[in-house]
């Protein structure tokens, strides 16, 4: 197998190299690797900007990147910016961290017990058909305005991505593994510790990602539907006072935010996985 | 051991008989399987495959425990796994998550304590991997997973290495290499070696005994004892006298000419 992948890589260094070699001479201006990602992004900025600035867009609709940055700078002077993010974030955090525990207990459970799996498992089965903003009405009626429905909420939906995705991780282990465990004959308790759970880790930690971003669109929906503090307040704020670039900004901060938090946990992957020689 | 100990009977098995069931029906893969492996011999099952080697190798094993007649180990029937008899499967199935130490010692049981044990630096060393303990299988070549494997089937010592193809993903100039390490591993732990192969050369190479099976259902063909002192020189006349005999086995039950097969 590792035979394949070297020649694979071989074969692929070689082409790279006809590739530079018989390439004809670029009009290109030659952008770093890294950062030609970068390139799309920025061209669509500018553009954007440039129709703006001449008017060809209206600015109550669209509002140049510019007027989206100094009204980002304006809110954070007002001192009221740093409070939203603060809010949004508890309810993240506080939620994926519910759901997620949740989520770990029983689909470690259910992994590992056939038992516990049949009775369990059809329910919350049945429990994950149910989109999961029907459960608002009742949480609110339950919880409250307040924050426990938000977080219960984010909660229910980081918990399915997880659960689901531990429970597969356990359930796909690699028999031949398991093999091995039996021939050093470990008894049930070992075997989960020391086979079944290291081998699910990966699928574990797909579940925490896809949880966590849940956990974000979640967060979203609690806070247009009912929130007087947080980046979602700050959305439906700006479209009550007709101001779209209130809006875009916070669209920015969540997609900043949301991209940070995952990189928090994708770094924590590669740190688990990277011994594996897995890519994450 | 003295004398009398060497020539006691490690495994003993008598009118063995397996069967799978399939697709509703019961399909026999070993039919009436007599075998007697004494104390430290180094015995060689070969046939093609799906003739129920491997199979026979499991139920040593202790992993296949629904089989009718007796396989007994040192007297006791056979009825699951146990830390006297290691196994080295065809892939080398080494944890990916634990260094090489770590795997080698994963036999010893939990507690990283262990993995600093005198066993297990023994027989990293013995298989050659002395530096590369820390590695992680997926750093490895199948060479050296091959030998890590060998080395965690080994830390227990087993009184019996049962050895599933374990050559058989390897390169040819690699599987050479690893078969005199087997033979070298051989004498230094004094275990007894059940080896399934389905290379000729390989059987003869290193058995005491080739057992020939035949296919569907399997059973045992013949036995062939070889007789040659070691190291043994894969070109002399003895050695391809005894590999083309067995060739000749394997053809004959094809019942059809060479060329056919082609």
């Amino acid at each position: 197998m590792s035979n394949g992948q070297e020649t694979s890589q071989e074969t692929f260094a070689a082409l790279e190299a006809l590739k530079e070699h018989y390439s004809l001479p670029s009009l290109t201006f030659s952008v770093p690797r890294q950062v030609q990602g970068l390139v799309l992004p920025v061209v669509i900025a500018v553009v954007w900007e440039a129709l703006a600035q001449t008017g060809i867009l209206p600015a109550n609709w669209l509002p140049a990147p510019s007027v989206v940055v100094a009204t980002l700078l304006e809110l954070l002077r007002g001192g009221e910016l740093l409070g939203h993010i603060g809010v949004t974030l508890a309810r993240v955090v506080s939620g994926f961290l519910i759901g997620a525990l949740a989520a770990t207990l029983l689909g470690g459970v259910t992994g590992s017990s056939p038992l516990v799996r049949r009775v369990l498992d059809p329910t919350l089965q049945a429990l994950r058909s149910i989109p999961s903003m029907a459960w608002v009405p009742l949480f609110l009626l339950w919880l409250g305005i307040h924050e426990s429905s938000k977080i219960a909420l984010i909660a229910v939906g980081v918990f399915f991505p997880v659960y689901l995705n531990l429970l597969s991780g356990i359930l796909t282990v690699d028999r031949k593994l398991l093999e091995v465990g039996q021939v050093f004959r470990l008894d049930r308790v070992q075997q989960v510790r020391r086979v079944i759970l290291p081998a699910a880790l990966p699928s574990y930690l797909v579940g925490l990602r896809s949880g966590l971003g849940l956990g974000w669109m979640f967060v979203v929906a609690a806070e247009i539907m009912g929130a007087s503090r947080g980046l979602g307040f700050l959305m439906i704020d700006g479209q009550m006072t007709g101001r779209a670039s209130v809006i875009i900004a916070s669209i920015v901060l969540f997609a900043l935010f949301g991209k940070l938090t995952d990189l928090v946990l994708e770094r924590a992957a590669k740190g688990l996985l990277g011994q594996r020689g897995i890519e994450f | 051991m003295g004398l009398a100990g060497a020539h006691r009977a490690a495994l003993d098995i008598r009118g063995l008989c397996k069967d799978f069931a399939v697709h509703g029906g019961r399909v026999t893969a070993l039919q009436d399987i007599n075998l007697t492996v004494r104390q430290g011999d180094f015995i060689s099952i070969i046939g093609s495959s799906g003739c129920g080697k491997s199979t026979l190798l499991r139920i040593i094993a202790g992993l296949e425990t629904d089989y009718q007649g007796d396989a007994e180990f040192e007297g006791e029937r056979i009825n699951g796994p146990g830390l006297e008899r290691g196994v080295v499967f065809q892939e080398h199935r080494l944890f990916p998550w634990l260094t090489v130490r770590e795997n080698v010692a994963f036999g010893l049981g939990g507690g990283r304590e262990n993995s600093r044990g005198e066993s297990v630096r023994e027989h990293i060393d013995l298989v050659g991997l002395t530096g590369f303990e820390q590695a992680y299988p997926h750093q490895l070549s199948g060479g050296m997973a091959q030998r890590a494997a060998i080395a965690r089937a080994l830390v227990n010592r087993p009184q019996v290495l049962l050895l599933d193809e374990p050559f058989g993903a390897l390169d040819a100039l690699t599987k050479i290499q690893m078969q005199e390490e087997v033979l070298r591993i051989w004498r230094a732990e004094g275990a007894t070696m059940v080896l399934v192969t389905h290379d000729i050369d390989e059987a003869v190479f290193l058995g005491d005994r080739v057992v020939i099976m035949s296919n569907r259902p399997g059973t045992i063909k013949r036995i062939i004892p070889v007789d040659l002192p070691r190291p043994r020189d894969r070109g002399s006349y003895e050695f391809t006298h005894l590999r083309s005999a067995i060739y000749a086995e394997f053809f004959r039950q094809e019942d059809k000419p060479f060329a056919y097969a082609i």
